[in-house]
Order: structure tokens, then C-alpha cells, then sequence
């Protein structure tokens, strides 16, 4: 195996940096124990392979750069189930190619972290109109993970969430970076080693002859084996017994996918992560993810000094939707803003489950840049200027 | 009279058979062929990975005892890599159909032979997409009537071993259902090679190949067919382009030795 141990320390580069988006992902990925990389180049990605083509052969990890995007995303996950951790990193255009992988690494319940730096179509502007393919893209029946960072620091945080959840659910976990973040360089705080917390897949305990690599409890991940130890297991895209093999079974098939749904859609609680901000006596409710959250609490706080009750709630984890946080406040407020760089497409979810309790307006802007805090609150306050108290 | 058992049983998934190939389908053979092989290269099967993708070649994986990847079209020499590049220590096998490996993974085939990756692949030739109801391929013949050229195919064939050994790969031969003792010899050298190796087996598809291009169901006669447009490399030479039209030529293209691709990493002997 490559991922040699002694040479961990150079994983970690724990202090204080001034550093690019996309390398704070890259040190993120180290520090949660990535050991394999496959890319392919694309704007405004590319600095994510060219600084991991430098540093995995650092940790004894392999980087290769491939043909095309169909392969990162398929060494990503046959490396993967060989043991690796893996990921890749890719932007919009390249992320469509990527699809037909997720669809087998969701199949197989291959851990693995798909990096989607948004942009505009052919251009390299922002956006965040990825939302909805990174949840619906491949074909079959899913759930995914995706985390959305907001800052350069953000981006070192949630790439090491991400590899922990990837390995916790045996599933791939998408970071929905976008061009604002990837490209921008900030301050970036790297613990110490020790302080990183670290999830690592089960491996089983039984022998060969007592294992079946897709047994597990409802909504629960299976047990690995172990790749070339006579464990013998057919990682296969059609559906597949307990034993792994191919079958048909129409019972045995909707439990498998209620189980790899389930997984994901029951631990939701688990793994969804959210942070409000002045939500205790809010009337109003801005939601935001991604590089937008940052003019929206700029907002707020613009509300906040005219006496105006404005509370926020950002979405760490966009999917699975944290339906119950977002319930609870739709119960209380008399409105919900979403705020999104796209034509307003989560707004849709925010609706799905806000509808009853409260009204939803999207604020959405698609002109390739972030939303200006007067923009967000100007939107909130109908275009009255209010002034400050 | 005492129940012997086959001693190569203990290599397939026994419980999932009856397979699914038509009756005289040549996969079945050429799992005969691997098993035949890696019995005579006392191979541990616990460390070959097997690796399919979608087609009726690349279901050959499925009912072996090993530990396997399939169901993807074309993306076997991907997943190889990752698997490969990770864990060097393990054999890679890949089983494929020709549209499968030169249809949709054309691009994959041709980068991981320019690399010289270090995996076997096992080409099957069928002539036609089978499983799907026997539609042209890259390798069907020009003039053919297929499902989808039901006037006769106006493209040319790939010949595959010659496109291999440009890429880059290091050992390639062909051979076919209708010479099995050679063909078990030249998978055992593929086996064997360090590097980007390549065995294509020219097989009989009487089901769709059969039937559509020559008119035929009958599997003997499509091998017939297969035999009298076979000639070995060693008769083939001084023959004129006129006399080896519409001949594949059998044996073995390349055997040399070439630094096999390990991926970017700080190699072994770089770290010392």
C-alpha cells in the first residue's frame, strides 16, 4: 500500500496561511487522509490537481492526471474500493461528465469526495446553478452528501467533513465549491494534527466464508472487506443480493434501495449542519449556502442596526435538506427569503417544506457575481430605505 | 461410479450458474480458457481482481471467484487504473466485448496502453454489439448487414491489435475460439507480462453476429466462417495486401519490456 505513516506529519500543515480557495481544499483532503487523486484539467479547478500532483507524492499517496473526467471520477472509485481515500475535484462542464461514476460509486457504496468548483456556462464567473444536478444528476434511485463552504477556511473545514461522512455512510459526498471561493485567497487556520478529528471506514470482522459485502441493517451502510484478501466480492452497478452477486429479486431490489437511501434520507438529523444567526426573536428568515451567505449576513446586519427583525440560517449540508431545522423556523417566522446565485432553484425545497406555515421569496440573482448586502436587503425591505437606529 | 468434481469449480461463483450466454456463445470457452490458465499458472485467485463492463464478454467477471467490478460501459481501463496505481501488488484482468472496450472506452483503451499500465486485458471479438441485440461495432467488417446497417456497414473495421501495439502496449497477440490450446498459451503470457498486455479472441456471436452478417444461427458454421478468414502470422508473411484482404492474421504482434505506469508518486527508489 502507498499511504505510508511516517511520512504524516507533512499531512497536517497546521498554523496560520494566507491561501487560495482551491489549496485549502487540497490541504483539507490531506488532512483527512487522501491518499489518491484523479483529475482532469478545467478552469477553475485546475489549481486543485496542480497543488495535489505536488503533495501526495509528499504523503506517499499517487496523483494522476487522466484522459478525461469519466476516468477521474472511475479511478476515483475503483481506487476507493481498493482501500484508497479518494477524490477529485472538477468544475461544472466537467462535473456533467462525472455523473455516470456517482451513479456507480452511490450503487456500490463507494466513499469518495467529488470536489464541483461552479461556474458559468463556459465562463468562469459564479454561480451556484449546480444546486439540483448535485442532488439529481446520475440515473437510479440516490441520496448524496454536499456541503457548501463559503470561505477559504470553509473549504479546508468541510473537505475533511466531507471524507469523514464519505467514509461514515459509504457514499460519495460532493463539496459545492463555486469560482468566488476557489479563486480567492484568505486566511486559513490549520490545527494541530491531533485536534482533526478522523472517520475511517468499517472494515468487517468476519471471515471469507461468513461475510456478505451488502448485508447491513436497515439504513445503515454494509461492513468493507478488505480488496485481494479472498473475500471475493463483485462490486457490480445492477442490482445485487447480500452476497453481491447479480440477481433479480423485485423484493430484494427495493430493499437495497431503501437502504441506500435510507442511510442517508433517516441520518439526516446526524449529518445535516446548519448555523443560525439572530433567529431567536426573528419575524423574517433569510436562508443562504455557498459564498452567498457572506453579503447575507451582511444584510442582517444592516437589518439589524434599523431595528428590523431579521434572523439567517446557513445550510452547511445543502442535501439531505435539513427539513426539520427548516420546518421549526418556518413555524415561527411569517417569512423565509432564499437567497441564490441561479434562476431559484432550492428555493423550490424551501417551499416543499415551508408552504404550510409561512410564505417563501426567492432573491436570486444570475449575473455571474454574488449578491451586493444592499441588494439582499433591499430585497427584504421592498426597496424602502429604512434608517438606522 | 464416485462424483468427481471439477477441479476448476473452486475459481467460479458455482451457485449462479446456469450463465447467461446463448447456447454456442464463445464466452463461455474463454472462461474455460482463464480458468485453464491461471490453474496452469497456479495463480492465487484472492489476488486477481477481475474486471467487467457491460456486454456479454464482460459478464464473464460475474461468475468468477474473485473480487470484481462490473456493470459500467467502457470504463474498465479507468477503474483498472485506480486500482492499479493504489495497489500494484494486486493482478488486474479485464474482460471486454470490442464495443466496450473500443466503442465507448476507445479513449480509455488507447491512453492506458500509451501509459503501458500494467493490466491484462482480454478482448473478445464478437464482431457486433451482442447483448444488445447485435448492432455494428468498431470491429464489424465493412459490407456487413447488422441490426443498425441493414444495407451493409460502410465503415471500416478497427484492426485492433495494430491500433494496441501503436498506443503502446507491450504485449499483444490475437487469437480465437477455433485455436483454444493457443489461446490459453497467449492469455498465459498476457498473465504473465509486465505491462499493458492485450489477447483478442476472435469469437463466434451466433445468436446476433451469426445470424444478421452470415445468414447462420449455427455456431459451427460462424466458427467455420472465423477459421477460413484466419491465417497465422507466420503464413501471412510475403503475402500481398490483396491476399490478406478480410484475414485476420493470428499470433503474436509485440512482447518487449517498458517501464510500466505508476501514476504520479515519488517512486521507491526515488525516496531512498
Amino acid at each position: 500500500m502507498l499511504n505510508n505513516l511516517s511520512q504524516n506529519e507533512k499531512r497536517v500543515k497546521t498554523g496560520v496561511h494566507f491561501m487560495l480557495g482551491n489549496y485549502a481544499v487540497v490541504e483539507g483532503a490531506l488532512a483527512a487522509g487522501c491518499n489518491y487523486f484523479a483529475g482532469y484539467p478545467i478552469t477553475p479547478a485546475n489549481e486543485i490537481s496542480e497543488l495535489m500532483s505536488r503533495r501526495l507524492p509528499e504523503v506517499g499517496g499517487v496523483f494522476v492526471q487522466g484522459e478525461d473526467e469519466l476516468f477521474s471520477i472511475y479511478s476515483v472509485v475503483s481506487a476507493s474500493l481498493a482501500g484508497a481515500k479518494a477524490m477529485t475535484a472538477t468544475a461544472s462542464a466537467g462535473f456533467d461528465y462525472m455523473q455516470e461514476g456517482i451513479e456507480y460509486a452511490c450503487a456500490t457504496e463507494a466513499p469518495c469526495v467529488i470536489v464541483d468548483v461552479q461556474r458559468c456556462r463556459g465562463e468562469n464567473f459564479a454561480t451556484q446553478a449546480d444546486v439540483m444536478q448535485m442532488r439529481w444528476g446520475a440515473a437510479g434511485d440516490y441520496e448524496i452528501i454536499v456541503l457548501a463552504p463559503s470561505s477559504a477556511q470553509e473549504l479546508f473545514d468541510y473537505t475533511i467533513l466531507g471524507f469523514n461522512l464519505a467514509e461514515k455512510y459509504r457514499n460519495p459526498v460532493i463539496i459545492m465549491s463555486e469560482t468566488t471561493i476557489a479563486l480567492m485567497r484568505e486566511r486559513v487556520q490549520i490545527p494541530p494534527k491531533e485536534d482533526i478529528e478522523i472517520v475511517n471506514r468499517k472494515y468487517t470482522n468476519l471471515s471469507p466464508s461468513q461475510y456478505l459485502p451488502f448485508r447491513a441493517p436497515l439504513n445503515s451502510p454494509p461492513e468493507m472487506a478488505p480488496m485481494g484478501k479472498g473475500y471475493h466480492t463483485l462490486y457490480t452497478i445492477n442490482y445485487h443480493g447480500e452476497d453481491g452477486a447479480i440477481d433479480w429479486d423485485a423484493e430484494g431490489y427495493d430493499r437495497l434501495y431503501q437502504r441506500i437511501v435510507g442511510k442517508i434520507r433517516e441520518n439526516r438529523k446526524e449529518i445535516c449542519k446548519t448555523k443560525s444567526y439572530s433567529l431567536d426573536d426573528a419575524e423574517q428568515v433569510i436562508i443562504a449556502y455557498g459564498s452567498e451567505v457572506r453579503p447575507a449576513l451582511d444584510a442582517l446586519e444592516m437589518a439589524r442596526e434599523r431595528g428590523l427583525k431579521i434572523g439567517l440560517l446557513k445550510l452547511i449540508t445543502v442535501w439531505p435538506v435539513a427539513e426539520e431545522t427548516i420546518k421549526e423556523i418556518a413555524q415561527n417566522v411569517e417569512k423565509i427569503y432564499v437567497v441564490e446565485m441561479n434562476i431559484g432553484k432550492y428555493v423550490r425545497e424551501i417551499e416543499r417544506l415551508c408552504a404550510p406555515y409561512c410564505s417563501v421569496e426567492a432573491i436570486t440573482k444570475n449575473r455571474g457575481i454574488v449578491h451586493t448586502k444592499e441588494e439582499i436587503f433591499n430585497a427584504i425591505t421592498g426597496g424602502k430605505t429604512c434608517p438606522i437606529k | 461410479m464416485s462424483h468427481k468434481i471439477n477441479p476448476l469449480r473452486k475459481y467460479i461463483r458455482y451457485g449462479k450458474l446456469p450463465h447467461f450466454f446463448c447456447p454456442g456463445c464463445g464466452c463461455g470457452q474463454i472462461l474455460n480458457y482463464f480458468l485453464n490458465a491461471i490453474d496452469d499458472l497456479k495463480m492465487n485467485i484472492d489476488e486477481i481482481i477481475t474486471i467487467g463492463g457491460v456486454g456479454c464478454t464482460a459478464r464473464i467477471p460475474v461468475y468468477l471467484n474473485t473480487d470484481s467490478l462490473h456493470g459500467v460501459h467502457g470504463r474498465t481501463l479507468a477503474w483498472a487504473t485506480g486500482i492499479k496505481l493504489y495497489r500494484p501488488d494486486l493482478k488486474v484482468v479485464i474482460f471486454a466485448g470490442d464495443g466496450d472496450l473500443l466503442s465507448i472506452g476507445g479513449n480509455h483503451f488507447l491512453h492506458a496502453a500509451r501509459r503501458n499500465l500494467d493490466v491484462t486485458v482480454f478482448m473478445v471479438n464478437n464482431f457486433n454489439f451482442a447483448m444488445t441485440g447485435g448492432q455494428v461495432a468498431p470491429t464489424t467488417l465493412f459490407n456487413s448487414i447488422t441490426m443498425t446497417t441493414p444495407y451493409g456497414s460502410k465503415e471500416n473495421p478497427f484492426d485492433i491489435c495494430n491500433l494496441a501495439q501503436c498506443a503502446g502496449a507491450t504485449y499483444v497477440s490475437r487469437w480465437s475460439t477455433v485455436k483454444p490450446m493457443q489461446t490459453i498459451k497467449a492469455m498465459k503470457k498476457a498473465l504473465q507480462h509486465q505491462g499493458f498486455s492485450l489477447v483478442e479472441i476472435l469469437s463466434q456471436c451466433p445468436t446476433n453476429f451469426g445470424r444478421y452478417a452470415l445468414q447462420t444461427g449455427d455456431p459451427e458454421r460462424v466458427l467455420q466462417w472465423i477459421s477460413e478468414h484466419s491465417i497465422l502470422k507466420s503464413e501471412a508473411r510475403g503475402k500481398n495486401e490483396n491476399e490478406l484482404q478480410e484475414k485476420f492474421i493470428l499470433g503474436e504482434y509485440i512482447n518487449i519490456q517498458k517501464p510500466v505506469f505508476q501514476g504520479t508518486t515519488i517512486y521507491e527508489e526515488e525516496k531512498n
